[in-house]
């Protein structure tokens, strides 16, 4: 209990990864939670890698937490991008309304 | 050893509560405040653990850039006030209990990995850069990330820049009416296309700008 060792660090990811997808699969409001859900998910991505590495004594998992972060970075900025050009042509960004694509 | 367990207690438990605010706060704004939150007690979390490079890069990176970026989006959007309807369903609609289930199941599948993972001893270590103790954290990995990732790390700058651009040409828009000073056209006026000579007519005078 009061031993934290790498379980703990690997259930609090998976907590915060589980948040994550139940916060993209039920959002009805906005895409831009959508977005948020999704960086949740790469954080706990983070998390696991980071305590692998700390414990396995191995930098390389720091190394991709790091390249992850690059990614997430570029991929907020693009998906951002995005939503601001689709609120400017169609006026809403509200999931229920997003049919275009007829899916 | 009880102190680290009441940190990691402490920054843990502000994490998962801020996580789920992000998800089922009903203010865009608020989820962004919650998701700021989330990422700074992670990376104290990073700090605490002994990768404190990583824990101030997630601070600098994804506070100061990432999280204020989804804010300006927000703002500019007026989506914050639009209401979390997601309990509020049509009816007929099956979503919610299903991606519950489907949560639920994957929160239990990687539970029960992470209960049963074991570490065998005889594996073989995926390198050799062991994070010794004698070099600071940042120190062991700007040694390796600028040699033997060099390749990873000039292809994460271009994705970087190609991000940069595509957001640029995405949100880029030609504005229709606005007046803008053009320097090309204003050198290359030749006297011509500038000035005419117009003979007036007596009490007739002259038509301008035809």
């Amino acid at each position: 209990m009061f031993d934290i060792g790498l379980g703990h660090y690997l259930t609090l990811s998976a907590v915060i990864f589980t948040i994550g997808v139940v916060g993209i699969f039920l959002n009805r409001k906005n895409i831009i939670v959508i977005l948020m859900s999704i960086e949740l998910i790469l954080l706990a991505v983070n998390i696991n890698l980071v305590s692998f590495s700390i414990y396995l004594n191995d930098l390389t998992g720091q190394i991709f937490t790091l390249f992850i972060l690059t990614i997430a970075a570029a991929e907020a900025a693009i998906g951002l991008a995005i939503i601001v050009v689709y609120y400017r042509n169609t006026g809403t960004i509200r999931v229920e309304e997003i049919d275009k694509l007829k899916g | 050893m009880i102190t680290h367990a009441i940190f990691f207690y402490t920054f843990a438990l502000v994490a998962i509560i801020s996580a789920l605010m992000v998800t089922i706060s009903k203010n865009t704004v608020h989820s962004v405040f919650f998701l700021i939150l989330d990422f700074i007690s992670i990376s104290c979390l990073f700090i605490m653990i002994g990768a404190e490079f990583l824990g101030m890069i997630m601070l600098i990176v994804y506070v100061g850039a990432v999280a204020v970026l989804f804010l300006f989006v927000v703002m500019m959007l007026n989506v914050a006030q639009q209401k979390n309807q997601w309990f509020a369903a049509e009816k007929g609609s099956t979503h919610i209990p299903v991606g519950l289930i489907v949560s639920l199941i994957i929160f239990f599948e990687i539970i029960i990995v992470v209960g049963g993972w074991k570490y065998k001893p005889e594996l073989l270590d995926s390198s050799k850069l062991s994070n010794t103790m004698d070099l600071s954290n940042t120190h062991s990995i700007g040694s390796v990330l600028y040699t033997d990732y060099i390749l990873l790390f000039q292809l994460a700058g271009m994705i970087l820049l190609v991000s940069m651009i595509g957001a640029i040409v995405l949100t880029f828009r030609k504005r229709i009416g606005v007046k803008k000073q053009s320097y090309i056209k204003q050198i290359s006026r030749e006297r011509n296309e500038g000035v005419e000579l117009v003979d007036v007519e007596k009490n007739k005078g002259v038509k301008i700008d035809v």
